[in-house]
C-alpha cells in the first residue's frame, strides 16, 4: 500500500526530514491564530512520527538500508540520507518528543504570556528539522551541515528571553559550540576526506587501513571535543549556561535535539567511521579518561546545586559521559548500550525538566530549598519526577536501569573493571543529586512564611503543564519491558541482526 | 543583422574593456544625474553579459587571444583570455552590474547633486581599469590599466560624505601609486632582461634565463607593487580607512573587486610568467607570502573584533578574507589554489552584499555630511534594535556574516573547506589549524553586530526608521542570495576556479587527491 502511493522508504527518508521545515513554514503563515499555529505544529510532528515509525522502523527492522543521494554539494561529495538502527532510534526520540515537548511549550509559554510565541514554535521545528538530519544523515558533511543548522536554530531559543542573562548564555552558546565543530570537527572531516577520499558512513568503519593510532587517537579527539553538544569537559560550559532559557527549551537541549545529536554524532562516528576494530587498540584510552573524569566530576557538582535546574543540567553532562564511555569502549555490548542510553535518557530527562517547568510555571520556585513540602500540593509532578529520577538513576523497573546494564556489561566485555566501578559510582551519586528534591517536595516541611508549600489544598499545575511529565514518566516504565526489542534493533549498527552475536548484558 | 553579430562576438574580449571606457566620457558630457545612471546601468549589464558569454567561450573552446586592431604580438597589443580571467571577468563585471542598481539612491545622499555624473565617470573607468587588467596579455597594459582604474578609485573614494575621505584618498593614492610604481619598475626589468612585454613570450623566456638578478629583481618588485595593491599586511595601510570613508556604494564595489583583481596579478605573474619552477621552487617568494597571510588572516579578524564602527569592522575583515586568498596562493597545491581562487569570488559576492547591508542602514540613519547632523552613522551604537526596524537589512546581515564565518551551505564554507583541503595536502596542518582559528574569530566580530541588532534596545523612540528602498535591499539580497546559492550549488564555482587552478599549476594539474 505504501508503495502505491509512492512512498518507499527511501522518499520517507527525505519527506520526514523536510516536514519539520515545512511544520516551521506553516507556523509562520499561521502565527496570527495561535491556535491554528499549534496546531500545524502537532500535526507536522504527528505525520513525521507516523512516517518514520510506520514506515522507515519496519523497513530497517528487515535488514533495509535505504538511501537516498539528494544532491552534490562539493565536487564528488552528496548529500544523502539514509536508514540505520543507531539514526532511527534518534529520529524517533526526537520526533516523538517534539510533540510532547509542543503541548508542554503551549502551556508553558500561554501560562507564562511569553512574546514572540510564533519565532519560539518556527526555530523549534527548525531545529527539529536538524535534528532529523543528523539523525538520517548518510556521511559526514551531511551530518555537518545539519549539525550546524541545529545550533543556529536553536540560539534564537536560548536568547528567547532577550535579557542580559540570556544574550550572555546566547553568546557562550554560540561561541561555544561553533568555534569547537568549525574549530575541530570540520578539520577532523576535511581529514578523513583527504586520506580516505569518502566520508561515507560504512559499516565498520572507513578509517580502517588508512590511519595508524596515533592520527586514530588525535581524530577521535578532534570528533569528541569538536561536538560540544556531547558537552565533554571542558567544552561542557554552554550547558549550565543555556538554562536561563525557558523550560521547553532545556527539555529541547536536553532531551530532543541538542545533546542528543551531540553523543550521536560521536556514537555514530565510532562504529561507521572508525569502527570497532581501530579504536579497540587504544586509540580511544585518553577519550576514554576524559568521559569518565567529566562523569564523576559533573555528579559532583551536581550535588552541590541549590538552583533545579542547574542540578538538572550537571546531572546531563554526567550522562551524557555515560554514552561517549559507553561509545569509546568499542565493546558491542558498550554500543548497544549507549544506543539505548540516548533513548532512556531523553525520556527521564525530559520528565524532569517538565517537572521543574511546571513547578516554575505553577508555584514560580526555581531553587530546592523553596521546594520543602510542594509535592504535597503537586503530587503528580512529583511523581513523574520521581519516576524520572529512577530511570535516569537506573532502578528497576524503569527503561534507564536496562541501558546502564548494557554499559556496564559492555565495559566488562572489554575488560575494562575501571570503566564498570565509574559507572556504578555515577549511578550512586545520581541518588544523591536526584533524591533530595523528591525526599524535600513529599517529606519536607516548608518554611513558615512559605504560604504556597503550607497550603495543604492538593493544587496541581495546569495539565498541559502536568500531563506531559506523566506522560513520559510512564514512557519510561514502558521502555523497561520494550528494552529487549531495541537492544535486539541497535544490535544491527553492528553488522548482527539479533542479539546472538552480541549476547544478552 | 548577422554581420553585427559576428562582429560582436569576434570583438567579446575587447568590448567588455572598451565599452565602459567610451561611457566614462559619454557620462561627463551628458551630466544630468539620472540619464548619466542609466547609461552606466546599460553599460555595466552589457558588459556582464559579455563577459558570461566570454567565459562560457573559454570553457568550452580554450583560451582566447584577441589582437587589438589586428597587430600582433610582440608588436600589437594583445588580450588573453583563459579559464583564471574569464573568472575574474565575470565576478568584476557582475558586481558593477550589481552595485550599481543601488547607486543613485545612495549616491544622492552622500554625494553632492552636481557631483553624480563625476561619479558615475569615474566608476566606469575603474571598471574599465578592473577589466583591462584582468584580459591584458601583456606586462605594460597590466601596468598600465592598473593605473586607470587606481587614479579613478581615488576619486571615487574622495567623493566620500566626510572630510576624512579627502585624506584617505591622499593616503591611498600616495600608497597606490608606489604600487603602481613598484610594477612598473618591474615590468620594466623584465622587458630589460627577455626583450618582451608579452604574458604567454615572458613565461617562455624567463626559464632560459634562470637565476638572473634582474629577474629576481623584477620578481620582488612586482610582488611587493601586487601586495600593496591587494593590501596585504604588512602593506595594508590604506585600505581601512579607504573603505570607511568612501560613499558606501564604492566601497562595496571597491571592496568586491579591486583586491580581487590585485590578486589575480600577483597569482597571475608568480604562477603563469615567473612559473612555480622559479617564483617557488628557486627563490621561495611561498616562504614570504605564507607567514605574511597567516598573520593577516588572524590580525584583520582580531582588529574587527576590537573594531566599533561596522564600515571599518568589515573593512579589517576584508583584510583577513584577503590572508585567506593568499594562503590558498601560497600553499601552491592544487586544492588550496582552488580555495583562493573560488575564495575571490565567494569574498567578493558575500562582502558586497555586507556593504550594500551597511549602505541601508546608512541610507536610513543619514551620513555625517550633507547638512544631516548624524554623525557615526555606521557606528554600532546605530545599529541598535535594527533587527525590529530594518528586519530584511539585518537578515541580509545575518546571512552575510554566516557566510564570513563559513558556515556549511554559504559560499565562506566551500571557501575554507578547499583551504583546509589545500593545508592538509601541503601537510602544513598549522595552517589549517590557524585558517579555522580566525574562522572562529570571526564568529565574535559578526555575533557582536547580531547582539546588537537583535537584542539592543533602539536608542530613542524618534530614532525609529522604516526599511530601506528596494533599490538597494533587491541588490544586497541577490549577493546575500548568491553567496547562499553557490554555497549549496557550487558546482559553477568551484569547476571554474579548479579550471583556473589548473591553469597556473599545470604541472600538479593530476597530482590531486
Amino acid at each position: 500500500m505504501n508503495d502505491a502511493i509512492g512512498l518507499t522508504p527511501e522518499s520517507v527518508l527525505l519527506v520526514a526530514v523536510l516536514l519539520p521545515l515545512a511544520t516551521a513554514v506553516a507556523v509562520v503563515a499561521f502565527g496570527r491564530w495561535p491556535n491554528l499555529r499549534e496546531g500545524a505544529t502537532l500535526s507536522g510532528g504527528a505525520v513525521t512520527l507516523a512516517l518514520v515509525a510506520g514506515i522507515l522502523l519496519p523497513a530497517v527492522r528487515g535488514g533495509g538500508r535505504p538511501r537516498i543521494d539528494l544532491f552534490e554539494i562539493l565536487p564528488g561529495l552528496q548529500v544523502s540520507l539514509h536508514g540505520e538502527p543507531l539514526g532511527l532510534i534518534f529520529a524517533l526520540v526526537a520526533s516523538s518528543l517534539w510533540i510532547v515537548t509542543s503541548l508542554f511549550a503551549v502551556g508553558y509559554l500561554r501560562g507564562h504570556h511569553s512574546p514572540n510565541q510564533t519565532r519560539f514554535f518556527t526555530f523549534f521545528a527548525l531545529a527539529i528539522f536538524g535534528a532529523l538530519g543528523v539523525a538520517l544523515s548518510a556521511n559526514l558533511l551531511t551530518l555537518f551541515l545539519f549539525y550546524e543548522l541545529i545550533t543556529l536554530c536553536t540560539f534564537p531559543l536560548v536568547t528567547h528571553d532577550g535579557t542580559e542573562r540570556a544574550k550572555k548564555a546566547g553568546r557562550l552558546y554560540l561561541g561555544l559550540l561553533m568555534s569547537t565543530s568549525v574549530g575541530l570537527m570540520l578539520p577532523a572531516v576535511i581529514w578523513i576526506w583527504n586520506t580516505t577520499g569518502t566520508l561515507e558512513f560504512r559499516p565498520g568503519g572507513i578509517l580502517q587501513g588508512h590511519v595508524a593510532g596515533g592520527s586514530a587517537a588525535v581524530l577521535l579527539a578532534l570528533f569528541a571535543f569538536g561536538t560540544a553538544k556531547a558537552a565533554l569537559m571542558p567544552v561542557h560550559r554552554w550547558l549550565p549556561a543555556a538554562m536561563v532559557a525557558p523550560t521547553p527549551v532545556s527539555a529541547l537541549l536536553h532531551a530532543v535535539a541538542v545533546v542528543k545529536a551531540g553523543v550521536f554524532t560521536l556514537t555514530k562516528v565510532v562504529v561507521y567511521v572508525f569502527g570497532l576494530d581501530l579504536l579497540s587498540t587504544g586509540a580511544a584510552r585518553p577519550i576514554q579518561w576524559i568521559a569518565a573524569f567529566t562523569l564523576l566530576a559533573a555528579s559532583v557538582v551536581a550535588l552541590y546545586q541549590d538552583n533545579l535546574k542547574r542540578r538538572l543540567a550537571y546531572s546531563t553532562i554526567s550522562q551524557l559521559a555515560y554514552i561517549v564511555l559507553g561509545a569509546t569502549l568499542a565493546a558491542p555490548k558498550a554500543l548497544v548500550g549507549a544506543g539505548l542510553h540516548i533513548v532512556m535518557h531523553a525520556f527521564g530527562k525530559i520528565t524532569l525538566f517538565f517537572c521543574a517547568g511546571a513547578i516554575y510555571v505553577h508555584a514560580h520556585k526555581t531553587n530546592l530549598r523553596q521546594m520543602h513540602g510542594l509535592g504535597r500540593r503537586m503530587p503528580v509532578t512529583f511523581m513523574a519526577f520521581f519516576l524520572g529520577s529512577l530511570s535516569v538513576i537506573g532502578v528497576p523497573p524503569l527503561g534507564g536501569s536496562w541501558s546502564k546494564l548494557w554499559l556496564g556489561s559492555g565495559a566488562a566485555q572489554g575488560d575494562e573493571p575501571w570503566a564498570v566501578a565509574v559507572y556504578m559510582l555515577a549511578s550512586l551519586l545520581a541518588i544523591g543529586y536526584l533524591m533530595p528534591v523528591v525526599a524535600r517536595g513529599f517529606f519536607g516541611e516548608p518554611s513558615p512564611d512559605d504560604a504556597f508549600c503550607r497550603d495543604q489544598d492538593i493544587n496541581e499545575a495546569s495539565p498541559l503543564l502536568s500531563l506531559p511529565p506523566a506522560f513520559t514518566a510512564l514512557c519510561c516504565l514502558a521502555l523497561f519491558v520494550f528494552a529487549g526489542e531495541l537492544a535486539d534493533f541497535l544490535g544491527g549498527m553492528l553488522g548482527a541482526p539479533t542479539s546472538t552475536a552480541i549476547g544478552a548484558p | 543583422m548577422s554581420h553585427l553579430i559576428s562582429i560582436v562576438t569576434e570583438n567579446l574580449p575587447m568590448l567588455q574593456v572598451v565599452l565602459p571606457m567610451l561611457a566614462a566620457p559619454l557620462c561627463v558630457v551628458v551630466h544630468h544625474r539620472r540619464a548619466t545612471w542609466w547609461v552606466a546601468l546599460v553599460v555595466t549589464w552589457a558588459s556582464f553579459a559579455n563577459s558570461v558569454a566570454l567565459a562560457r567561450k573559454v570553457y568550452l573552446e580554450g583560451p582566447l587571444s584577441y589582437f587589438v586592431g589586428g597587430w600582433e604580438p610582440p608588436w600589437g597589443i594583445e588580450l588573453r583570455i583563459d579559464e583564471l580571467n574569464a573568472f575574474v571577468l565575470c565576478l568584476v563585471s557582475a558586481i558593477c552590474a550589481v552595485v550599481l542598481i543601488a547607486a543613485p539612491r545612495s549616491f544622492d545622499q552622500e554625494v553632492e547633486s552636481d557631483r553624480h555624473h563625476l561619479a558615475y565617470a569615474a566608476f566606469l573607468l575603474c571598471m574599465t581599469g578592473l577589466m583591462g587588467i584582468a584580459s591584458a596579455g601583456d606586462a605594460f597594459n597590466v601596468f598600465v590599466f592598473l593605473e586607470i582604474s587606481s587614479l579613478s578609485s581615488y576619486g571615487l573614494i574622495a567623493l566620500g560624505p566626510s572630510r576624512r575621505a579627502l585624506s584617505s584618498a591622499l593616503r591611498y593614492l600616495i600608497v597606490g601609486t608606489l604600487g603602481g610604481t613598484f610594477i612598473l619598475l618591474g615590468v620594466g626589468l623584465l622587458y630589460m632582461s627577455t626583450g618582451t612585454l608579452n604574458l604567454v613570450d615572458l613565461q617562455q623566456r624567463i626559464p632560459a634565463s634562470d637565476g638572473h638578478r634582474t629577474i629576481v629583481v623584477a620578481m620582488v618588485c612586482v610582488v611587493v607593487g601586487a601586495c600593496i595593491k591587494l593590501a596585504l599586511v604588512p602593506l595594508h595601510g590604506w585600505l581601512p580607512d579607504a573603505y570607511t570613508f568612501a560613499p558606501s556604494v564604492v566601497t562595496a564595489f571597491l571592496a568586491a573587486t579591486a583586491t580581487k583583481v590585485a590578486f589575480y596579478v600577483l597569482a597571475r605573474f608568480l604562477f603563469s610568467v615567473f612559473g612555480v619552477a622559479s617564483s617557488i621552487d628557486r627563490f621561495h617568494v611561498d616562504w614570504v607570502l605564507l607567514p605574511l597571510a597567516l598573520v593577516a588572516m588572524v590580525y584583520g579578524a582580531a582588529a574587527a573584533i576590537f573594531e566599533r564602527d561596522v564600515k571599518r569592522m568589515l573593512a579589517y575583515s576584508s583584510l583577513s578574507q584577503i590572508g585567506y586568498m593568499v594562503v590558498g596562493l601560497a600553499l601552491v597545491t592544487k586544492s588550496g589554489l582552488t580555495g583562493g581562487i573560488v575564495h575571490l569570488v565567494n569574498h567578493g559576492l558575500m562582502k558586497c552584499g555586507l556593504f550594500l547591508a551597511i549602505a541601508c542602514v546608512v541610507l536610513r540613519f543619514g551620513s555625517p555630511h550633507l547638512g544631516v547632523q548624524r554623525l557615526g552613522s555606521t557606528h554600532l551604537d546605530r545599529l541598535r534594535g535594527l533587527g525590529r526596524s530594518m528586519p530584511w537589512t539585518s537578515a541580509a546581515f545575518v546571512l552575510g556574516g554566516l557566510s564570513m564565518i563559513g558556515v556549511p551551505a554559504t559560499v565562506g564554507f566551500v571557501s575554507k573547506w578547499y583551504l583546509v583541503l589545500g593545508a592538509f595536502e601541503a601537510g602544513k596542518w598549522w595552517v589549517a589549524a590557524l585558517i579555522l582559528f580566525s574562522s572562529a574569530l570571526a564568529i565574535a566580530y559578526v555575533w557582536k553586530v547580531v547582539e546588537v541588532l537583535y537584542f539592543a534596545d533602539p536608542p530613542r523612540r524618534e530614532d525609529e526608521v522604516g526599511e530601506a528602498p528596494w533599490w538597494v535591499l533587491g541588490p544586497t539580497w541577490v549577493l546575500v542570495g548568491a553567496s547562499l546559492v553557490f554555497g549549496v550549488w557550487t558546482a559553477p564555482t568551484v569547476r571554474m576556479a579548479s579550471a583556473a587552478a589548473e591553469v597556473l599549476l599545470p604541472a600538479l594539474a593530476g597530482a590531486g587527491p
